[in-house]
C-alpha cells in the first residue's frame, strides 16, 4: 500500500519536473521575482525598526529570522502546495473532479500531488541567505539542538500549511465561485511574517490555536535562537498532527458534498 | 458605441453588477476576509507605539489610521485585472465585445456594483472607529467630507484603471498574472496600506508622492483621519487626479491597441 503510493508520488513528481525543465527560462524569472518579493517584504520590517531597538522582545536580527522562515515556507507553499490544490478549485467548478474520484487511489493524495513548481525552490535559497545574514549580524551561530528542532518544525510547518490549504479548498465545495481563494489564503499567511509576540489578546489566541501561524514561523525562529522550550516543540508536533487529522476529516465530509456538475 | 449610449446604459449595468454582488455574497465575504491586513498591521503598530509614539502616531492614532485604511480599501477595490486576464485566456471576452458598449464600461459597472455591499461592511467599521478613537476618526471640518468623497473616487479610478491596464497586458503576453503580482507588491509597500507613508525613510518618502500607489489608499485614509490641512490635501488631491488621467490614458491606449491582437481562442 505504502509502496504503491510512494511510486505514484514518484511518477507525479517526475512529470512535474519534466514540465518544469521545459520552461527553464522560468527559473531566472522566478528567481528574480523571488528576490524582488523578499526585498519588498523586508521594507515594512525596516520601517518598523526605524529608531527602535526591539519590538515585543524581538530585535531586528531576530525578527529577520522570522522573515527568513516566512520566505522559506512561502517557497514550500507556492512550490509544492498551491499549484496542485489550485487545480482542485478548477475541478470543482467545472465538474471534472469526477475523473480524479474514479481513479483507484485516494483522491486527496492524487489532487495534492498533481503539480509541483520546482523553480519556486529559489525562495528556499533566499530564506537561507536571510538566515546566514541574520546570524552573521548577531555574531554567533545557531546551536546544534536548536537547528535540529528547527528541522523538525520545518516538517510540522509544512504539514500545517498543507492542512490549512486542504481546509480552504474544502470550502470550495460549498461556495462555488472562489477564484480568490489563493489570494485569501496568502493574505492570512502574510501575518506570519511578524514575530507572534506582537499580537496580543484575541489575535494571539487566533494565531496560535485557530490559524496556527505562530507555530509556523515564530517557533522555528525561536528554536534556531535556542529559546524554544521543549514542551513547545512537543506541543507543536502534536498540534500539527491533530490539525492534519482534522483537515482530513473535513475533506472527507466536504467531498461528500460534491455534486458533479454535468457540463 | 458613443459616450451617450454608454452613459444611458451605465446605471442598468451597475444595477446588474449589484445583483451579481448580492448573488455571490459568499465571494464578497471571502474578499472582505482577505483584506484584513489593516487589522494585523494595527496590532503590530500599536505594539510598536506602546512605549513611545512613532512620528505623530500614538496607539490611538494607529487604530484610527488602520481602521480608515480598511474602510478605504473596501470602497476602492477593483478586480478587473483578474477578470480580463481570465476572459482573454478563456476567449469569453468575445461575448463582451459583441455588446454595443465597450467592455471597459461593463467591467467598471460590475466593479462598482459591489460598492453598496462593501459600504455595508465599511460603515460599521467607521462607526466603531469613531467610538474607539473619538472624533478624529472621521473628517472634523466640513470640507473634509467632499474631499474624502473625491479622494475615494480618485482612489477607485486609479485602482480600476490600473487593473484594466494590467489585465489588458494579457493580450500582449500569455498571462498578466505575474505583472499583477509585481504591482501588488509595490502597492503593499508604497500605498500606506501597511504603515502611514509619512513613516517611510526620507528617500522613499519623496518618491512616494510621484507614484500612484499612495493615492489609492493612503490619501483617502489620511483625509479621513484629518492628517492634512486644506492646502496640502488639495495639492495631494491634484496629484491624485493627474494620476487618474494618466492611468486612464494608459489603460485606454493599451486596450485599443491590444484588442487588435485578440483572437478568441476556443470560447
Amino acid at each position: 500500500m505504502l509502496r504503491r503510493y510512494l511510486r505514484l508520488f514518484g511518477v507525479q513528481l517526475r512529470s512535474s519536473s519534466l514540465l518544469a525543465m521545459q520552461y527553464r527560462g522560468d527559473f531566472l524569472l522566478e528567481g528574480l521575482i523571488s528576490i524582488f518579493w523578499t526585498f519588498t517584504a523586508l521594507a515594512p520590517l525596516f520601517v518598523v525598526y526605524q529608531g527602535r531597538k526591539a519590538i515585543a522582545g524581538w530585535s531586528f536580527e531576530e525578527a529577520l529570522l522570522v522573515v527568513g522562515w516566512f520566505t522559506l515556507l512561502q517557497g514550500v507553499l507556492e512550490g509544492a502546495i498551491t499549484p496542485s490544490l489550485n487545480g482542485v478549485v478548477d475541478h470543482i467548478r467545472k465538474g471534472t473532479l469526477d475523473f480524479v474520484l474514479l481513479k483507484p487511489a485516494d483522491a486527496q493524495f492524487l489532487v495534492s500531488t498533481t503539480r509541483f513548481l520546482p523553480w519556486r525552490a529559489t525562495n528556499i535559497l533566499t530564506g537561507m541567505v536571510i538566515f546566514i545574514y541574520a546570524f552573521h549580524q548577531m555574531g554567533r551561530g545557531p546551536s546544534l539542538p536548536g537547528l535540529l528542532a528547527a528541522l523538525v518544525l520545518l516538517g510540522t510547518s509544512t504539514l500545517l500549511l498543507y492542512s490549512m490549504w486542504i481546509l480552504t479548498v474544502s470550502a470550495a465545495f460549498f461556495v462555488v465561485r472562489v477564484d480568490n481563494l489563493t489570494y485569501f489564503f496568502q493574505s492570512i499567511f502574510d501575518a506570519a511574517r511578524w514575530p507572534s509576540s506582537v499580537f496580543k489578546g484575541a489575535l494571539s489566541v487566533v494565531f496560535t490555536f485557530i490559524i496556527p501561524l505562530a507555530l509556523m514561523t515564530t517557533f522555528p525562529a525561536q528554536a534556531m535562537l535556542g529559546r524554544l522550550p521543549l514542551q513547545a516543540l512537543v506541543a507543536a508536533v502534536a498540534g500539527a498532527i491533530a490539525f492534519a487529522f482534522l483537515s482530513r476529516k473535513v475533506w472527507l465530509r466536504s467531498i461528500g458534498h460534491y455534486t458533479s456538475a454535468s457540463s | 458605441m458613443s459616450l451617450r449610449t454608454a452613459a444611458r446604459a451605465f446605471p442598468t449595468l451597475v444595477r446588474i453588477g449589484f445583483s451579481e454582488a448580492l448573488a455571490y455574497r459568499a465571494e464578497l465575504l471571502i474578499w472582505v476576509l482577505s483584506t484584513t491586513m489593516p487589522f494585523i498591521m494595527m496590532a503590530l503598530w500599536t505594539a510598536v507605539a506602546r512605549d513611545a509614539p512613532v512620528g505623530r502616531y500614538g496607539q490611538e492614532g494607529f487604530v484610527g489610521y488602520f481602521l480608515a485604511t480598511f474602510v478605504v480599501r473596501q470602497l476602492t477595490g477593483a478586480w478587473a485585472a483578474w477578470q480580463i486576464n481570465f476572459e482573454v485566456r478563456q476567449g469569453t471576452l468575445a461575448m463582451r465585445l459583441l455588446r454595443p458598449i465597450s467592455p471597459i464600461w461593463s467591467y467598471a459597472a460590475e466593479n462598482l456594483g459591489a460598492v453598496p455591499m462593501r459600504f455595508l461592511v465599511g460603515v460599521p467599521v467607521a462607526i466603531i472607529s469613531v467610538l474607539v478613537v473619538g472624533p478624529d476618526a472621521v473628517p472634523r471640518q466640513w470640507w473634509g467630507w467632499p474631499l474624502l468623497a473625491l479622494a475615494l473616487l480618485g482612489g477607485w479610478l486609479i485602482t480600476f484603471l490600473a487593473n484594466v491596464a494590467i489585465g489588458t497586458m494579457a493580450l500582449y503576453m500569455e498571462s498578466s498574472q505575474k505583472l499583477m503580482d509585481v504591482w501588488l507588491v509595490l502597492f503593499f509597500v508604497f500605498s500606506g496600506y501597511m504603515y502611514p507613508v509619512e513613516l517611510l525613510p526620507p528617500v522613499m518618502r519623496s518618491l512616494v508622492d510621484w507614484l500612484p500607489f499612495r493615492y489609492q489608499i493612503g490619501l483617502g485614509a489620511e483625509v479621513m483621519t484629518n492628517a492634512h490641512s486644506l492646502p496640502t490635501a488639495l495639492k495631494l488631491l491634484a496629484g491624485q487626479w493627474l494620476w487618474v488621467l494618466g492611468m486612464g490614458a494608459l489603460a485606454v491606449g493599451l486596450w485599443r491597441r491590444g484588442l487588435r491582437r485578440f483572437a478568441a481562442y476556443g470560447g
